[in-house]
């Protein structure tokens, strides 16, 4: 029987999340145990009635084809977790502007602020990760992807650990760690799932059938073996009890300090940029129709990339208890990855000489251009930012916020939108996407929405800055931190404006790919052309 | 041998940076190798070979 050991797997975990929910040492890993348990019922239920009684080895026919079901439920995924992700980033943005709207204890600001970051990051980036990882690296290997259903595993487990984060966050549990707030035991599961997609990873690029690993595998492995690395240091934690949600990280002080930042700019460079690079040197050349401008510059970029990023951590410290050269080194090595980023931007974007034109009627490519573009203004603003003197400016105050934003809606988010946009019409088997006119509606309101966003965040960064260290004549400061916060509002309700444009892309890239899957087409106007004039009627 | 803070660092910031900066001077040294043209005129045109 199909799914037998899956089944019995799966039920066997809900069985000991139902004992966890039975003796549970807080409230908070009781009810989240039921919750687990809840879905992982649901879960042994569903594996029931979809199981096959087909004898052993029915599926051997398909070993010739690639494996691309689970890169469809990832670009659906992608899409669903996107709009979730953005949606909660509105809400805590209103939330900010209007502090009325934080609703005790399970919607207030505390608890919805990791919930978006999460969503984004993990769920919406992480899925898009997952999804085109396993694309490509079928593609460029000419292999199907190692492990059987090992890739199905990685898939509704990463889900499963998305599902536990979230829910986690809301019922009040956080080990305090920025972008890695989940608890020990949600940290142990995404080990195991991460473990098991390095496996099918490898796996795959073990068994190709090209001689050569394309760029775009090398990121990709960069990227999960780093992130492997990166989240079992950062999460080193002590658990109180083993039945128990609270758990205490195994550094302390500024160790701690440091070993959080080390993780948190390292998830930037290898979750954000390395794995979306891979992306990158898949996509752009595909959707362009050319190869990669330079692939002497790309192998560059990798190793340059992966050897500077790993450093650059410390400018998350500057001023603090960290000691002043290991400041002063994570600024340098900020500095020098301007040359990298660059070089991968002017990659990137030099892939279209000669097939510019295109971009008049292709919103597909406008959107990936434009995330490269937005890679290049991040790595160009983050180490001008990284520079002691700009960062006693802008450090702590909403500069940052903008400028992260602009590094995931425009970079990350665009990249990832672009690469939806090709996979889907080609895994579904649609001849295109049922409407470019919407791709293009989706282009312009996240690109307006990323611009008023980050316009704003550095007004509001700046003149926050400036407040702090204003003095008068006397040495006194001259304005109470309330009062900065006050300046603030105009700001945030100017930024909700701006999250709100780009989940309403969002929501047309939701509506358009739900069409795209059903095979409809839309009756529109090619991108590019006129629309007919209606004839003129002589008067009578 | 004792892996305190000082020997650790020390070996980091001599054999490791002279390995690090190896494999990268390695790195450019082999895609500028002579006649290594083709083969990363090759390698750019892997993304195309499958539909």
């Amino acid at each position: 029987m199909r799914n037998a050991s899956w089944v019995v797997l799966v039920g066997a975990g809900a069985f000991l999340a139902l004992l966890g929910a039975a003796l549970g040492q807080d409230q908070l890993f009781r009810v989240h145990m039921g919750i687990l348990t809840v879905v992982l019922l649901g879960s042994t239920a569903v594996l029931l009635r979809t199981a096959k009684f087909a004898p052993a080895g029915g599926d051997a026919a398909s070993e010739s084809q690639y494996f691309d079901s689970v890169v469809r439920y990832g670009a659906i995924a992608t899409v669903a977790w996107g709009i979730v992700g953005f949606l909660v980033g509105v809400v805590v943005a209103a939330q900010l502007a209007w502090p009325q709207l934080n609703i005790e204890p399970w919607f207030n600001f505390g608890r919805m602020r990791p919930l978006h970051t999460s969503a984004v990051i993990f769920a919406f980036g992480g899925n898009a990760l997952l999804a085109t990882s396993f694309y490509v690296v079928q593609r460029t290997c000419r292999a199907r992807l190692f492990g059987g259903d090992l890739a199905w595993f990685v898939f509704w487990g990463y889900q499963l650990f998305i599902v536990m984060a979230a829910t986690g966050y809301l019922l009040g549990g956080s080990a305090g760690r920025e972008y890695a707030e989940p608890e020990w035991y949600v940290d142990l599961w995404l080990t195991i799932v991460w473990v098991a997609y390095l496996l099918v990873f490898m796996g795959t690029l073990m068994k190709r059938k090209e001689p050569h690993i394309y760029v775009a595998n090398w990121f990709y492995l960069a990227f999960i073996i780093t992130i492997a690395m990166l989240h079992v240091v950062n999460n080193l934690a002590m658990p109180v009890s083993f039945l128990g949600a609270k758990s205490y990280s195994l550094f302390s002080g500024v160790q701690d300090a440091l070993t959080q930042w080390w993780y948190g700019h390292n998830a930037v460079g290898f979750f954000l940029t390395a794995g979306f690079l891979g992306m990158m040197y898949y996509f752009v050349p595909k959707q362009a129709g050319r190869p990669v401008y330079s692939y002497r510059l790309s192998i560059i970029h990798f190793w340059a990339l992966i050897f500077l990023y790993i450093w650059a951590g410390p400018h998350h410290l500057h001023y603090t208890a960290l000691p002043d050269w290991a400041q002063t080194l994570g600024m340098v090595f900020s500095i020098m990855l301007w040359m990298p980023s660059w070089g991968g931007m002017i990659n990137g974007l030099m892939t279209l000489s000669g097939a510019w034109d295109k971009l008049r009627t292709d919103p597909i490519l406008r959107m990936m251009v434009i995330a490269v573009a937005f890679y290049g203004m991040s790595t160009f603003e983050g180490p001008m930012m990284s520079i002691k003197a700009v960062n006693s400016l802008s450090h702590y105050t909403d500069w940052t916020i903008g400028h992260v934003h602009s590094g995931a809606l425009g970079w990350v988010g665009m990249i990832s939108f672009g690469a939806v946009y090709f996979l889907v019409p080609k895994l579904w088997g649609r001849q295109r996407l049922y409407s470019l006119r919407m791709v293009n509606w989706h282009f312009w309101l996240a690109t307006l929405g990323i611009v008023v966003y980050a316009a704003v965040m550095w007004v509001a960064g700046i003149q926050q800055g400036l407040m702090w260290r204003e003095y008068n004549d006397q040495g006194f400061l001259v304005y109470s931190f309330a009062e900065s916060v006050a300046a603030m509002h105009p700001y945030y309700v100017l930024r909700t404006l701006g999250g709100l444009l780009y989940l309403v892309g969002g929501l047309i890239m939701g509506f358009n790919i739900y069409m795209t899957i059903r095979g409809k087409l839309r009756d529109e106007v090619p991108m590019g052309e006129e629309a007919p004039q209606p004839v003129a009627q002589p008067a009578e | 041998m004792d892996f305190d803070y000082q020997a650790m660092r020390t070996f980091a910031d001599s054999w490791g940076l002279v390995y690090l900066m190896a494999i990268f001077l390695f790195v450019v040294f082999w895609i500028f190798r002579p006649g290594s043209q083709k083969h990363v005129d090759d390698a750019a045109q892997i993304p195309f070979k499958e539909d």
